[in-house]
């Protein structure tokens, strides 16, 4: 007869058991959805959405300020499906959109409004000062100014690895060509970690853009 | 047995127990500062490693890994080697886990300010520094399943199973969720993309509230609890029962942070199901830890210690009735993205991981001193009350911002078109951050009352190390 009195006599059974009554949950949440073609970068995603492109080099830096910058702290980027959000910020969002974001950066809180659909909604000016004092522009807001962005080349921070970066996000199935990674540095130029943050921005959401 | 017998290893609890409240300073510091920086958005302008981004992974992580990991290994390693009777396993290591532990606290402190981040949230270090945390994390499972295997009564405590398997799955998690691909030393990419990183993110990160800061705080209830009431454990039957379905119910849990996204509808309908269901075994640890004071009520009245223990574990079932309500999608829909879920997030971190943590630690410390009791018993009490009112004053304004800020963003005017901009949001929301700001500072002020009271209680202690007591001739 079993009792459970023989596992808590027994090290080893009571280790395994634990392993196996833990592992079931994420084993069968999270192994479907690397067999289910629409939430990856398969061929079938890339033919059925052509605008979702991996991001160009300097998007790619802007994504990177993005990520030090910790933005997804108070922003989302991931538009529900109710008339509240779809009014608001457009299209709500759909798996393909994601396939390239490693990592993605849907986020958990809104203190500020979701940024999924903010590509092209706003002027760069618009964005270059709201982020150097965002007050400047929307009195009431209480998001951080970010000077400093505007101090720093891009290509000597987040753009100095820009091919390393590239090729790395190449080896987890971006599909980068070599030609891509070959111009990178030169797309980055000169550039400000300011603007390649708004170049980021700009881009963003708007495989869906012109749908409702 | 002789009589020149071995005694306990408290060197390393000790270290542990004194870091516990040291960085739980800091942690709440931090949490303070970025609360102040809500409602004063300029008040570090221009200085990026104390911009509001940055210090907000500063802040989770230090409350949840440097000031909940440090209570946890201080409690842990105290209790498996009482309950197994016998010396902790291999000094050496136990003191590298001290050691290893803080220097990964150290780089997050250093790291995660200069915008060093991996960009998941709760798991933002980097690759160098998890690798890292794997092997302390390693290390640490050697040392308590080597103390248990070497024990000297036959029997494995209930206290032990839950920290036991909070070190296999914090483990699990930790691997597969840091799974990136290196760029330099200092910059990695997920291994995952889209809705799989998010899943991956998601189960790990529910995870970590459910087995860093609840199986593992447990694990501390059930030691501290019938200790300090000096009772039984209330049922034996209901503590099998709740730990084999809380540690596998857990696992499922992760999609309701997901809700709504694009994340597979199966997946969230999965997530919410078994939200609803954990609801059952959380409550079954919440019920054996408050009934174990049956017959003992009246030490609530002038014992503060069990004061902290015991409002931790209302506080704790408070927040694991909110938790699964908050997982019903139809709720979820109002309360995702808002201050809501940060006050549900709170009444679990300040109300149940932090108290029972507290209330622990007001336990272990004079044992570890070698005294009867804290330096200040009064100075208990003040903490707990002014540590209470610090949570209530967070938590409602929470919830009240939370519920204003989900109706006025789905407001609707009869023609359709929205009623508020997201800024009049904001701007309605700024009384309740000024009062979540001095509801968190009450609590900040709470633990330095008590770094004040560990201060006295180790200038007038000294260390001592227990000789290990022998099994009663008869287990239970």
């Amino acid at each position: 007869m079993f009792s459970h009195d023989q596992i808590e006599r027994n090290l080893g059974l009571m280790i395994v058991l634990v392993l196996l009554v833990v592992s079931v949950g994420g084993l069968l949440e999270i192994i479907p959805l690397f067999f289910q073609h629409s939430l990856t970068a398969s061929k079938q995603t890339m033919t059925e959405m052509p605008n979702v492109k991996p991001y160009s080099a300097v998007r790619l830096a802007g994504r990177d300020v993005y990520i030090r910058e910790g933005c997804y702290n108070c922003h989302s980027q991931m538009i529900r499906p109710f008339r509240g959000e779809t009014e608001r910020y457009g299209h709500y969002s759909v798996a393909a959109e994601f396939i390239y974001d490693h990592p993605f950066q849907w986020g958990s809180k809104r203190t500020g409004p979701d940024l999924h659909r903010v590509g092209e909604r706003y002027t760069d000016s618009w964005h270059h000062r709201h982020l150097m004092n965002p007050r400047d522009v929307v009195p009431e807001s209480n998001m951080p100014a970010y000077p400093w962005l505007d101090k720093t080349k891009a290509i000597n921070t987040v753009g100095a690895d820009i091919e390393k970066k590239m090729k790395a996000l190449r080896m987890v199935g971006v599909p980068y060509t070599d030609a891509e990674i070959d111009k990178a540095r030169g797309e980055i130029g000169d550039k400000t970690e300011l603007e390649v943050l708004i170049a980021y921005l700009q881009g963003m959401g708007t495989a869906l853009k012109n749908t409702r | 047995m002789s009589e020149t017998q071995s005694t306990y290893n408290y060197k390393v609890v000790r270290q542990f127990a004194v870091m516990t409240v040291i960085w739980g300073i800091v942690g709440m510091l931090v949490g303070v500062l970025i609360a102040a920086q809500l409602v004063w958005p300029d008040l570090t302008h221009g200085i990026p490693f104390l911009s509001y981004g940055r210090l907000r992974p500063l802040h989770t992580n230090a409350v949840i890994f440097a000031f909940g990991g440090s209570a946890l290994f201080a409690t842990s390693y105290y209790v498996v080697q009482r309950t197994c009777h016998t010396r902790l396993f291999l000094d050496g290591l136990a003191s590298f886990t001290f050691w290893g532990w803080q220097l990964i606290i150290l780089c997050a402190a250093l790291s995660l300010p200069m915008g060093i981040t991996t960009g998941k949230e709760y798991a933002e270090l980097e690759w160098p520094i998890d690798i890292l945390i794997a092997v302390v994390w390693v290390s640490y499972a050697v040392v308590f399943f080597g103390t248990i295997a070497t024990r000297k009564v036959s029997h494995i405590y209930v206290a032990n199973w839950f920290f036991g398997s909070m070190i296999i799955a914090v483990a699990i998690l930790h691997i597969f969720n840091s799974a990136e691909i290196p760029v330099s030393f200092l910059k990695s990419y997920s291994a995952y993309a889209g809705v799989q990183d998010a899943m991956v993110q998601w189960w790990y990160g529910h995870n970590a509230v459910g087995f860093f800061l609840t199986a593992g705080f447990l694990g501390m209830m059930y030691y501290f609890v019938p200790k300090q009431a000096g009772r039984p454990i209330y049922s034996y039957r209901l503590s099998v029962v709740h730990f084999w379905a809380l540690i596998f119910t857990y696992m499922w849990a992760g999609p309701h942070h997901l809700h709504y996204t694009a994340l597979p509808d199966w997946a969230q309908s999965l997530g919410m199901l078994f939200s609803l269901i954990l609801l059952a075994p959380s409550w079954g640890g919440m019920v054996n830890g408050i009934m174990t004071l049956s017959g003992a009520w009246h030490k609530l009245r002038d014992d503060p210690i069990l004061k902290f223990l015991i409002t931790s574990l209302s506080f704790y079932g408070m927040s694991t009735f909110e938790g699964p309500m908050m997982s019903v999608k139809t709720v979820n829909a109002l309360s995702h993205y808002t201050d809501w879920t940060v006050g549900h997030v709170h009444s679990g971190a300040l109300g149940w991981v932090a108290m029972v943590s507290v209330g622990s630690m007001y336990y272990l410390l004079p044992r570890l001193f070698g005294r009867e009791e804290m330096h200040s018993v009064k100075l208990i009490t003040v903490h707990f009350w002014v540590a209470t009112i610090g949570i209530v004053l967070y938590i409602a304004s929470m919830w009240i911002a939370g519920v204003m800020q989900g109706l006025m963003w789905r407001s609707a005017n009869p023609d359709g078109t929205l009623t508020y901009s997201f800024v009049e949001a904001v701007k309605a929301t700024y009384p309740f951050w000024t009062i979540r700001l001095l509801g968190g500072a009450l609590f900040f002020v709470g633990m330095l009352i008590m770094a004040y009271n560990m201060v006295k209680t180790i200038a007038g202690g000294k260390a001592v190390d227990l000789p290990v007591l022998k099994p009663a001739a008869q287990h239970a």
